[in-house]
């Protein structure tokens, strides 16, 4: 598949912009975990229809991993290709947020998990839409609507669950006091982060925090759910230190790439 | 077991503009915003439309064929309502 | 309705097929017509849900993005034809429920060829190239079958899965001219799934019941012998073409039939994994009747939504 802005990037970069490669990585490592997560429920969804529905959403995740790796080969411009970025690089080089990685321990879970990322994707999004580069702009611009639709179903879903019946609310409000403590990460920025803001290249996530947190809480009031006043949270994964799922995922998601180095496939 | 089952919904999707809605095929929801999303989901994902609408099945009343005699076959002897009833020379350019 | 009235109107019926006129879930029909249809598109749906997991198994593994976003798509399709097929079923008065409890409780069958495991990556390919290939030898007539619904979804179907074939000959090719160690994991996923490819277009026709009945009802176009030659006729040049050896000793093109004989197909396999005792039976329907069981409260809880939702309406209304 062609990556259809191809034309937006420049060839003059060298690993010399190596926070803008950090930076696109960290982006597009959301959207790879968070997509494999998404792909290991395939064929195991409460009804068919929800099946293809999170499948839809896992194949929009992969489509944004492919535009950002696409875009970071040209940056990286050692001969790596997209797959050899997504799939052979060492756990402590995953830059995703602990959020994306946990599991799909039930579907509250997995629509929880959804949720809570998909309300700062979507902020995230349409302020790199305003990015000064423009590929990744463009990229933004494409992933807004998806993002947005993601968006729109987690919430719809976390309503019905959370004013559902007894137990299906029990379920879900367990599931976003447990995800809780990883929400505060997504609005914490790395060096990388720093380095493209002060560019015009990158968004400033500290700013997206209370509208965040309004936002959420509106959901959940409107799903009959407590909006959970913990103050403990976890991080790290932006700085490659995960939890212990993040092997598990790679274990799969390398696995093919690693028995077989160097193949075409 | 469960409760009660997701009711079944009929989709038509209009598959541009200036075309009409036409139905592609059902699907189960257990509200018609879900009917509305699942729909996107299943009957779109080629690009298949641009408009979707949801009925729930129940809701449509259908003619019984066994009284398709009495309703269809009365129009099939008027013939004077189509064009090629009537009988013009060849002369007679844009009729 | 008096049997004489009943021998009628099914003569009728049956004339209005022979005349190639679609049947319509409100019209007349004889008790076994809309029976064999439960039977055979009800089974025709289980096999694409089943379907689902041998090749979903692969999804995570997949060893690049291009060949997990086209896993993942395919896998999605499999799905939507699960739910075009159960929808068209329920227009016979079946609920998708009442199917879903015979399969899980057995009484429904489902192809036999997801019954065996997919052990490496190369199955993916072997399984898009060889099943997908049968699969569509068997659905291609069905567009054109007596029964609208059927035949609508069938439409559907079809038009979707041509890229599946596709991709899975693409998986085939690229390991067949890759290292040695890909070639022999493609050789050895070909081993494993051409006889069962085989058997899938189901038993002999001289122990094949009901075909005569499903001739005329047009739900089968072909007998299971003539399918399981014109498979083997177009998939043996394919398996050339990527130097793939396919694994019949006694395969030979025959130049007076112009066709290829072949040798014997282990039927008492066959049998085995339809009475329920394949490789994979039993996993297979714990994966269904998990995945079912789990997503009660889920489903519980969106009718629980809906309801109270339409109550606040209404109250709003008043």
């Amino acid at each position: 598949m062609l990556n259809p802005f191809q034309h937006l990037i420049k060839k003059s970069y060298t690993m010399k912009n190596e926070n803008l490669y950090n930076y696109i990585l960290g982006i597009a490592d959301n959207s790879l975990i968070l997509g494999q997560r998404m792909g290991e429920l395939c064929g195991h969804g409460p009804s068919l229809e929800t099946d293809i529905a999170c499948t839809n959403i896992s194949l929009d995740l992969f489509g944004q991993v492919r535009s950002y790796f696409q875009y970071a080969t040209k940056i990286a411009g050692d001969g790596r290709s997209e797959d050899d970025i997504a799939m052979l690089r060492q756990e402590r080089e995953y830059k995703n947020v602990l959020l994306v990685e946990q599991p799909n321990t039930n579907f509250a879970y997995t629509l929880g998990r959804q949720f809570l990322f998909d309300i700062y994707h979507l902020a995230f999004l349409k302020e790199l839409q305003k990015s000064t580069d423009l590929t990744l702009s463009a990229i933004a611009n494409k992933c807004v609507k998806e993002v947005s639709y993601h968006a729109r179903f987690s919430s719809d879903w976390i309503k019905r669950l959370g004013d559902g019946t007894d137990e299906s609310k029990e379920k879900m409000q367990e599931a976003i006091n447990d995800l809780w403590a990883y929400t505060d990460e997504l609005f914490h920025q790395t060096d990388a982060d720093k380095a493209m803001v002060a560019e015009g290249i990158g968004v400033d996530v500290t700013k997206l925090k209370d509208n965040y947190y309004r936002e959420i809480s509106q959901v959940l009031e409107e799903a009959t759910l407590q909006v959970p006043g913990s103050k403990y949270f976890q991080k790290g994964g932006k700085q490659g230190i995960h939890t212990e799922h993040l092997g598990y995922i790679l274990a799969e998601l390398q696995y093919m790439q690693r028995a077989y180095p160097n193949m075409e496939w | 077991m469960s409760t009660k089952n997701w009711p079944l919904w009929e989709i038509f999707v209009r598959s541009k503009n200036g075309l009409e809605h036409r139905h592609c095929g059902s699907l189960h929801a257990a509200d018609s915003e879900m009917a509305l999303e699942n729909a996107r989901d299943v009957y779109t994902r080629r690009n298949e439309g641009v408009s979707i609408w949801v009925v729930e099945s129940k809701h449509i009343t259908a003619s019984n064929p066994e009284h398709n005699g009495e309703l269809f076959e009365p129009a099939q002897d008027k013939v004077y309502r189509h064009p090629t009833f009537y009988d013009l020379p060849d002369d007679v350019k844009h009729m | 309705m008096s049997e004489e009235q009943i021998r009628s109107l099914e003569r009728q019926f049956e004339e209005r097929i022979a005349r190639d006129e679609k049947i319509e879930p409100k019209d007349w029909m004889p008790e076994k017509y809309r029976q064999t249809h439960i039977r055979q598109m009800s089974q025709h749906a289980h096999s694409e849900i089943v379907g689902m997991l041998p090749e979903g198994n692969w999804i995570t593994r997949a060893p690049s993005l291009r060949r997990k976003v086209a896993l993942l798509a395919k896998v999605q399709d499999e799905a939507g034809h699960g739910l075009y097929l159960y929808s068209a079923t329920e227009t016979l008065g079946i609920s998708r429920d009442e199917m879903y409890e015979q399969l899980h409780t057995g009484k429904a069958k489902y192809s036999s060829i997801f019954n065996y495991p997919t052990i490496t990556w190369a199955d993916m390919g072997a399984i898009g190239w060889l099943v997908d290939g049968a699969a569509i030898i068997n659905q291609v007539p069905l567009c054109n079958t007596s029964y609208g619904p059927y035949a609508r979804a069938m439409i559907r179907v079809c038009k979707e899965e041509s890229f599946h074939q596709r991709q899975g000959f693409e998986i085939m090719m690229k390991l067949a001219n890759g290292t040695p160690e890909q070639k022999d994991m493609a050789q050895d996923a070909l081993n494993r799934w051409w006889w069962p490819s085989l058997m899938m277009l189901g038993p002999t026709d001289d122990v094949s019941v009901h075909t005569e009945q499903s001739m005329k009802w047009k739900l089968k176009r072909k007998s299971n012998d003539d399918l399981r030659q014109q498979f083997i006729d177009q998939t043996v040049p394919q398996a050339d073409l990527i130097g793939l050896t396919i694994p019949d000793p006694d395969l030979k093109w025959n130049e007076e039939r112009g066709s290829y004989d072949f040798g014997e197909i282990d039927w008492d396999e066959f049998w085995q994994v339809v009475k329920g005792h394949g490789p994979m039976n039993k996993e297979r329907m714990k994966a269904r009747v998990g995945a079912w069981e789990r997503g009660e409260w889920v489903r519980d809880a969106a009718m629980a939504h809906a309801e109270k939702k339409q109550v606040r309406k209404e109250k709003q209304a008043v």
